[in-house]
């Protein structure tokens, strides 16, 4: 990064938080981004797609204050991660945040139908993924006793059903996951927030199989994932309803969940 | 290296960055963390005790080099007076090690919880600048680690030009590790103190230029709410030290046990409650009222002696007092004047936070005169130093309201204290600094620092 691209400098009558919003190029990534940008939030973008990083990029910094810069970065080239997040801590002038919502969805083309190598890239990326990340970001939140993760999990990890293994698989894991990080992080006074949408008009909804009820507005689940983030809550479903929905799913017993057709 | 993340806030706690701590113990781990940050592509900023009122010891997402442990008095000469001590060592280690044997520091702070390392980056000033000079002007030598890795020794003739930009450079250039400085002799533990009121802005300036040369130290303090003709009113504490011979028992008062300060308030109340129980009057109205009343404590005139510890460390009085500002913190706003244009600035600056309903809660008034460093905050006039809370509410207003004052400052020829203010622009620094010393500061940088190694949160606000 060059010298002319530094950040609006925090000061006590102008203090910016700071957070790592990473798969923030497009839908709800994107929207949160905005979201917190305009609530105080100094930001690092990071996504695989440079072009519409740049744009989002562009957008936040419209206004005249630098607040926010790009990183192109590909979750499942772990390795790369250290390196990367020692220099967007680096840029950003310290860390509050960390937002994963990198995620892929691959259905495999109908109930009947396996494809390993897709299944592979999601746990990959939405699993693995977040564990590249989120382990070195744990480390430096326990030594420091603050800080905030937040993982998007998935009203379809809640559940393994018919239509999508691999997905539920990796989002399921992923609660888990977080659920643990929780557990040890919260004496530490870290808060650790797993979201659970349920269906939000991104361009994963278009690749989804199978109808999509109740789908919401990107900007209306960086509503709810703010607020939720401000409240320092656990678990939040996005939109709310879904927590219903889900305690009733999860309770559909096995001998009539595995004759379903969702 | 994630696992020695850590958060540091500034001493106001208006101010939060967290960093990579790393502890020196010796100077071989001063290079370690040069070392380390060219290979992490990081920065290095240097802390000791933590207690500037801004950005100098922060450096947020970068290292933070802790010097706090490398705290040994070196050797200590009580025939001469002269005194050798790490980087780490405390005002209040050095004063209680050599007062007892007749001799006190010739400059310092509010608080006695300093380093020698941020007195020295700062050039911190003390009630007696307009006689004494700055902290830097009674060092005979310094050795510091430049971030190339060479040791350099520093004295007014050998390096000068290091000598008079590393003191008062906010160890934007080097770390300290060694300090020798002279003490100044002591006739008795206890000062003589005139204490007067001011009715005015005018009065109050006048005192301060009209008291100081018949004594050591001169203070002021002033009433921030007190507005019309009562404007900048407030009170003036005068001290000199002792003559020889005026202290009939002078061994007496030096021992240490009759300096420390005491833990309680009327003999039982422990004073580290106490900002407990100041916060509910942390607003205009409590504020407002102490000020008033000690204001009227203030109108008989008197003298009286007290010891160094007590007249100096005012700060220390109440223990962690800063936490009674709240959630926000708090920020200080000094500004330095010369004399000709003070009087009409302050009443400005007053007016005005009166006005947009944002008085600061304290002002404390001090006479200066110019010195020979580089980056100097210094001029012959005085300075007002005034503390503000900081809410949620009030942010922006303040954030505009500060601005006005800088340029209100500059266009009266005035300079800045970067261990107090936190909301200077780079812009601002380079008005009153003016071109050719920053571009001489630049090139002493470039020289000693090639790499850029050396960057705090100030250094990127100031000079970024």
């Amino acid at each position: 990064m060059s010298e002319s691209s530094k950040l609006t400098p925090s000061t006590p009558l102008n203090p910016r938080k700071r957070a790592i919003v990473i798969g923030a190029s497009v839908g709800m990534g994107a929207a949160l981004s905005r979201k917190l940008a305009k609530e105080g939030y100094s930001l690092a973008l990071v996504a695989r797609q440079k072009e519409k990083l740049d744009a989002l990029c562009g957008e936040i910094n419209a206004g005249g204050e630098r607040l926010a810069l790009a990183y192109p970065h590909d979750v499942s080239k772990y390795s790369e991660v250290p390196a990367l997040l020692h220099k967007i801590v680096s840029d950003l002038g310290g860390l509050d945040v960390v937002v994963f919502l990198a995620g892929v969805n691959y259905p495999p083309g109908g109930n009947d139908k396996y494809n390993f190598e897709n299944d592979r890239k999601m746990v990959e990326i939405n699993l693995i993924g977040a564990m590249a990340w989120l382990t070195p970001v744990a480390e430096m939140f326990q030594s420091a006793k603050a800080g905030q993760i937040v993982g998007i999990g998935s009203v379809a990890g809640d559940r393994g059903r018919v239509a999508n293994p691999g997905y539920n698989t990796s989002k399921a894991a992923l609660h888990t996951y977080l659920e643990a990080l929780r557990n040890r992080l919260t004496r530490h006074g870290v808060n650790v927030l797993t979201v659970k949408p349920g269906f939000v008009k991104t361009d994963m909804l278009k690749a989804a199989a199978g109808p999509t009820p109740f789908a919401i507005e990107p900007e209306k689940a960086a509503d709810d994932i703010y607020k939720a983030m401000q409240k320092r809550r656990q678990t939040v479903y996005t939109p709310f309803f879904w927590a219903y929905i889900m305690q009733i799913i999860r309770h559909i017993p096995s001998f009539i969940f595995r004759r379903m057709s969702f | 290296m994630f696992n020695t993340f850590k958060r540091f806030e500034n001493f106001g706690h208006s101010l939060n960055a967290p960093g990579y701590r790393i502890l020196a113990r010796a100077t071989d781990d001063i290079r370690a963390a040069f070392d380390l940050a060219k290979k992490r592509g990081l920065t290095v900023a240097a802390r000791g005790a933590g207690r500037s009122y801004n950005d100098a010891s922060l450096n947020g997402g970068g290292i933070i080099l802790d010097l706090s442990a490398m705290n040994l008095i070196q050797s200590w000469n009580p025939a001469t007076g002269v005194v050798r001590a790490e980087p780490g060592v405390t005002l209040e280690q050095l004063w209680q090690k050599i007062e007892p044997d007749g001799w006190w520091p010739p400059v310092v702070s509010g608080t006695m919880k300093t380093t020698m390392g941020g007195c020295l980056s700062a050039n911190i000033h003390g009630k007696n600048n307009f006689k004494m000079g700055t902290f830097g002007e009674h060092v005979i030598e310094f050795s510091a680690i430049l971030p190339t890795g060479a040791e350099v020794t520093c004295s007014p003739k050998k390096n000068a030009d290091l000598f008079h930009a590393m003191i008062g450079g906010y160890g934007m250039l080097g770390i300290f590790t060694s300090v020798t400085l002279q003490m100044k002799r002591l006739h008795s533990g206890l000062l003589s103190v005139d204490a007067y009121p001011a009715p005015n802005l005018r009065r109050h300036l006048f005192a301060l230029q009209d008291g100081a040369p018949d004594h050591d130290y001169i203070v002021g303090w002033m009433d921030t709410f007190a507005g019309g003709s009562s404007l900048g009113r407030g009170q003036i504490h005068a001290a000199r030290h002792l003559r020889e011979g005026e202290d009939p028992k002078p061994q007496e008062t030096m021992k240490l046990t009759n300096q420390i300060l005491p833990p309680y308030i009327f003999g039982v109340f422990p004073k580290s409650l106490l900002h407990r129980f100041m916060k509910p009057f942390a607003n205009n109205i409590g504020w407002r009222m102490v000020n008033l009343a000690k204001y009227v404590a203030s109108l008989p005139k008197h003298t009286f002696r007290q010891s160094h510890a007590a007249f100096h460390f005012l700060l220390d009085y109440v223990p962690n007092w800063e936490l009674s500002y709240g959630r926000g913190g708090l920020i200080q706003y000094q500004s330095f004047l010369p004399k000709e244009t003070a009087e009409s600035a302050w009443a400005e600056m007053l007016s005005l936070s009166q006005k947009r309903g944002m008085p600061a809660f304290l002002g404390v008034t001090k006479r200066h005169r110019p010195d020979k460093f580089l980056l100097t905050h210094a001029v012959d006039g005085f300075s007002l130093a005034l503390d503000f809370k900081v809410t949620d509410a009030t942010r922006p207003q303040m954030r505009d309201m500060l601005q006005e004052f800088d340029r209100i400052v500059v266009a009266g020829g005035g300079r800045f204290y970067f261990a107090k203010n936190s909301e200077t622009t780079a812009e601002t620094a380079l008005a009153f600094y003016g071109e050719e010393t920053v571009k001489k500061f630049k090139r002493l940088k470039k020289r000693c620092d090639p790499n850029g190694l050396l960057e705090s949160d100030l250094y990127r606000r100031i000079f970024g």
